[in-house]
C-alpha cells in the first residue's frame, strides 16, 4: 500500500496512466492490437513493435528537448536538423542504383550526427554566448535548415540502395527487434547514467530555476546552456539517421517535418514545465511513446483523413487535462462531495 | 576544449566536402526530345513571352526545360522570365511583354486570383494569352484563349481502368473473399490534385461493368510523402495483411514508402499486392524494374510541345479548345526498363 501511494504521487504516474488508458482503449477496440508474431525470417511483427519502432526517433528528440526546456529554453530547430542529418547521411552514402556506397557507412553516420552537433553548437552559441532568446535563435535554423538540406540533396529525394543502411531502422539479420529500439534505449540509458553519476542534472535544473543564483553558486551557466543545445543537436542528428533509414532516402522537404512540435508536446506530456526547472526524462520518453500510440490508434481505427487532426487534437486535450493539477483539484473536490456520503463504511475503514 | 576544437575542424571539413561534392555534377541533360518539329509557318518568326513561377521541384525544372526545348524545336523565339515565386514579378513580366509587343503570352500562374487587370491590358493590346499548368480564376474568361494542363480526374480514371484490365488479364484471384480489396493512400487533404485523382478513380469504379468486384477497404492520407505513406501502409497491413489485393497511391513517393512497409510485412510488393501510383518519377521506374511495383500513370510536366502547337494555331486564327490537356501516358512495369533512360524527371 505504501508502495502504491508512492507510485501514485510520483511524477511518472500521470503520464503512465495516460499511456495505459490509450493502450487499453486500443486493446479493446482494435482487433489484434496486442498480437505479436514471429515472422519466418525471425523478426517480431505487430502493432506494438511498430509503435516502439516509430516512436524511437521522437523519444531521442525529446531527450534533448527535455534538457533544453529544463533550462527554460526551447529548441524549435530540431525538425530541420533532422532533415540536415538525413541529407548528410544519404549524400555521403550516395544514391547509386547498384547498392555500392560512395563512402563507408560508419563515416556517413558520424558525419550526420556530427552535422547535428554542429547545428546544436550554433544554437548553443547564439543562446548561451550571445544571449539571443531561444525561440528566435533556433528559429533561424528552423527556417534555414531545410534550405541547407535542399542544397545538399540538390532539391531531389536521394534514395539509398545500399542494403546495410536499412539496418539502422530495420532489423539486423538475427535480431528480433528493430535496431531503432536499441538506439533509443542506449540514448535513454546514457542520459540516465549521466543523471545518476554526475551532477549535470542538478546544474541544468538550477540554471532553469534561477540562472543568477546558479552563477553565484559557481555554476558555469553559459557552458551548461551551451552544452544543453549541443546535446539537443546530437539527438536530432541521431534522429535524422533513423528517419532517413526508415524510408531509405533523404526527403529534405518532409524529413522531421513538425517533429519539433511533437517533441515539445512529448516533454510537456511528460510533466516538465515549459517554464523550466524540474524535469522528468522518464516522463518525456513516455510522452513520446504516447504521441506515436495516438497516431497509430487513429490509423488503426480508420479515422478518415479529413477528421484526423480534429480527433487527434481532442485526444491531446484530454491527455493534457488528465495531467493538469487544477483539473485534479476540481475532480478531487467533486469526488469529495459525491462519494463521501455514499461510502461511510469505506471512510471508517480508512480511518481505522 | 582542445579536443572539441579538433572535432569542430573535422566536422567543418566534412561539411565542405559535401558542398564540394554537391558542386560536382551539374552537367546538363540535353537529350534530344521528340517534340513536334517543323519550323514556324508563314516566314515571320513568332515571339512568345513566357513567365515561369520559378524553381520549385524537379518536376518544375522538367516543365521549364520542356518549354524551352519545344520553343527551339518549333522555331519560336522565347522570351523567358523567372518570377522567383512572386506574383508581382509575373505581372511585371507580362507588362513588359506587352510593351515589347510579343505575339503571344504564356504563363504559369503562381496563384489563382489577381490576374484580371494585367490580362485585360494584354487583351487591349490584342495579344493572346495562354495559361499553362495551373488554374486561374477570372471574372471574364475571354481574357485568355486557352488553358494547358494536367487532368487529375482523368489520371484517377486511368488508374482504375488499368487495374481492371490488369486483374482480368493476369487472371488474378482475390486473396480472400470474392472481391478485390483496394487500399488508397490519399494526397494532402483538400489539395485539388488529391480530390481530382480520388474522384476520377471512384467515378471510373462506379461506371465500370465489373466495378462491384472491387471494394475499397481503407483510405487514408499519406500527405504525398514517403514517410507517411510507409507509416499508413504499415497500419493497413496490420489490420488486413491477408486481404489487401491492390494499392492505389496518389503519388509515386507514397507508393515507394509503402513498398518498404509491404516488404517488412513479409509480402511481395507487385505480386501479392498489385501497386499502381501516379506521377512517373524516376524512382518509381527503378522500383518497377525491380518488380516491386506494377504501374505508374504519368502526370506530365512536358507541356512545351503542346503549348507551342496551341500558340501557332491561335496565331493562325484556328480555333482551339479552351481547355487543352497534355497527353499522359501509362507506364506498366514491363516497359519500365526501356523507358527509364528517356525519362526527364
Amino acid at each position: 500500500m505504501e508502495k502504491l501511494k508512492q507510485f501514485t504521487s510520483s511524477s511518472l504516474f500521470l503520464p503512465i496512466v495516460a499511456l495505459a488508458v490509450l493502450l487499453i482503449f486500443n486493446a479493446v477496440f482494435v482487433d489484434g492490437f496486442l498480437h505479436i508474431q514471429l515472422t519466418e525470417d525471425g523478426r517480431l511483427y505487430g502493432r506494438l513493435i511498430d509503435i516502439l519502432n516509430r516512436s524511437s526517433s521522437l523519444v531521442i528528440l525529446s531527450l534533448g528537448m527535455t534538457f533544453v526546456i529544463a533550462t527554460s529554453g526551447i529548441d524549435i530547430s530540431v525538425g530541420a536538423v533532422v532533415a540536415i542529418s538525413a541529407a548528410v547521411v544519404c549524400t555521403f552514402i550516395g544514391g547509386r542504383g547498384d547498392g555500392i556506397p560512395e563512402h563507408p557507412m560508419v563515416l556517413a553516420m558520424l558525419a550526420a550526427v556530427g552535422a547535428g552537433v554542429v547545428c546544436g553548437i550554433w544554437n548553443g552559441l547564439l543562446v548561451a554566448k550571445f544571449k539571443i532568446q531561444a525561440v528566435v535563435a533556433t528559429l533561424i535554423l528552423m527556417t534555414a535548415g531545410r534550405g541547407i538540406a535542399q542544397l545538399m540533396t540538390e532539391g531531389q529525394i536521394i534514395t539509398v540502395y545500399y542494403k546495410p543502411f536499412s539496418y539502422i531502422s530495420g532489423t539486423i539479420p538475427g535480431n528480433i527487434l528493430p535496431t531503432t529500439i536499441f538506439i533509443a534505449a542506449a540514448m535513454v540509458l546514457l542520459v540516465v547514467f549521466l543523471m545518476k553519476k554526475t551532477s549535470i542534472g542538478l546544474f541544468v535544473q538550477s540554471v532553469g530555476i534561477n540562472p543568477t543564483a546558479s552563477r553565484f553558486s559557481g555554476i558555469n551557466v553559459t557552458l551548461v546552456i551551451f552544452l544543453v543545445y549541443a546535446f539537443s543537436g546530437l539527438c536530432a542528428g541521431v534522429s535524422g539517421l533513423i528517419e532517413s533509414s526508415l524510408i531509405r532516402a533523404a526527403d529534405a522537404n518532409n524529413a522531421g517535418l513538425n517533429m519539433e512540435m511533437d517533441a515539445i508536446l512529448a516533454v510537456a506530456l511528460g510533466g516538465t514545465l515549459l517554464s523550466g526547472g524540474k524535469f522528468y526524462i522518464g516522463g518525456s520518453v513516455i510522452g513520446a511513446i504516447t504521441i506515436q500510440t495516438l497516431t497509430t490508434t487513429m490509423y488503426a481505427l480508420g479515422v478518415s483523413a479529413d477528421q484526423l487532426p480534429v480527433v487527434k487534437a481532442i485526444a491531446v486535450i484530454a491527455i493534457c487535462l488528465i495531467q493538469s493539477k487544477r483539473c485534479q483539484e476540481i475532480f478531487d473536490k467533486w469526488k469529495a462531495r459525491h462519494m463521501q456520503p455514499d461510502n461511510p463504511e469505506e471512510k471508517a475503514v480508512n480511518k481505522a | 576544449m582542445k579536443n572539441l576544437k579538433k572535432l569542430l575542424a573535422l566536422l567543418v571539413t566534412g561539411l565542405m566536402l559535401i558542398a564540394a561534392a554537391g558542386c560536382g555534377d551539374s552537367a546538363g541533360s540535353g537529350s534530344a526530345s521528340k517534340a513536334a518539329s517543323g519550323s514556324g509557318s508563314g516566314g515571320k518568326q513568332i515571339t512568345m513571352g513566357f513567365s515561369q513561377i520559378g524553381a520549385e521541384s524537379e518536376w518544375r525544372t522538367a516543365n521549364t526545360e520542356s518549354i524551352k526545348q519545344a520553343a527551339k524545336d518549333a522555331g519560336i523565339n522565347l522570351q523567358f522570365s523567372d518570377a522567383q515565386q512572386k506574383q508581382e514579378n509575373q505581372i511585371k513580366a507580362i507588362r513588359s511583354f506587352i510593351a515589347q509587343g510579343v505575339d503571344v503570352i504564356a504563363f504559369v500562374p503562381i496563384v489563382e486570383t489577381g490576374w484580371d487587370t494585367v490580362l485585360k491590358e494584354a487583351k487591349d493590346a490584342k495579344i493572346p494569352v495562354i495559361v499553362v499548368d495551373r488554374d486561374v480564376k477570372l471574372n471574364d474568361d475571354s481574357l485568355y484563349v486557352a488553358k494547358i494542363g494536367t487532368d487529375s480526374v482523368a489520371e484517377g480514371k486511368k488508374v482504375f481502368n488499368w487495374i481492371d484490365e490488369y486483374m482480368a488479364k493476369q487472371n488474378k484471384q482475390p486473396r480472400s473473399g470474392n472481391q478485390y480489396n483496394v487500399v488508397i493512400l490519399e494526397g494532402t487533404v483538400g489539395s485539388s490534385v488529391a480530390i481530382g485523382r480520388e474522384a476520377g478513380f471512384k467515378d471510373a469504379m462506379a461506371a465500370a461493368q465489373d466495378g462491384s468486384k472491387y471494394n475499397i477497404l481503407a483510405s487514408q492520407t499519406g500527405e504525398f510523402t514517403r514517410q507517411k505513406g510507409q507509416e499508413v501502409m504499415e497500419s493497413f497491413l496490420k489490420s488486413d495483411r491477408d486481404k489487401i489485393d491492390i494499392l492505389f497511391a496518389q503519388n509515386d513517393d507514397m507508393a515507394l514508402g509503402a513498398i518498404q512497409a509491404i516488404e517488412a510485412a513479409g509480402l511481395k510488393p507487385g505480386k501479392d499486392i498489385t501497386i499502381i501510383s501516379i506521377d512517373g518519377v524516376k524512382g518509381m521506374f527503378q522500383a518497377m524494374i525491380e518488380g516491386k511495383s506494377n504501374c505508374t500513370v504519368e502526370c506530365n510536366p512536358l507541356q512545351g510541345p503542346l503549348l507551342m502547337e496551341t500558340a501557332k494555331k491561335v496565331l493562325n486564327g484556328e480555333s482551339v479548345d479552351k481547355l487543352v490537356y497534355v497527353d499522359e501516358g501509362i507506364f506498366p512495369a514491363d516497359v519500365a526498363e526501356k523507358t527509364l533512360p528517356e525519362r526527364k524527371y
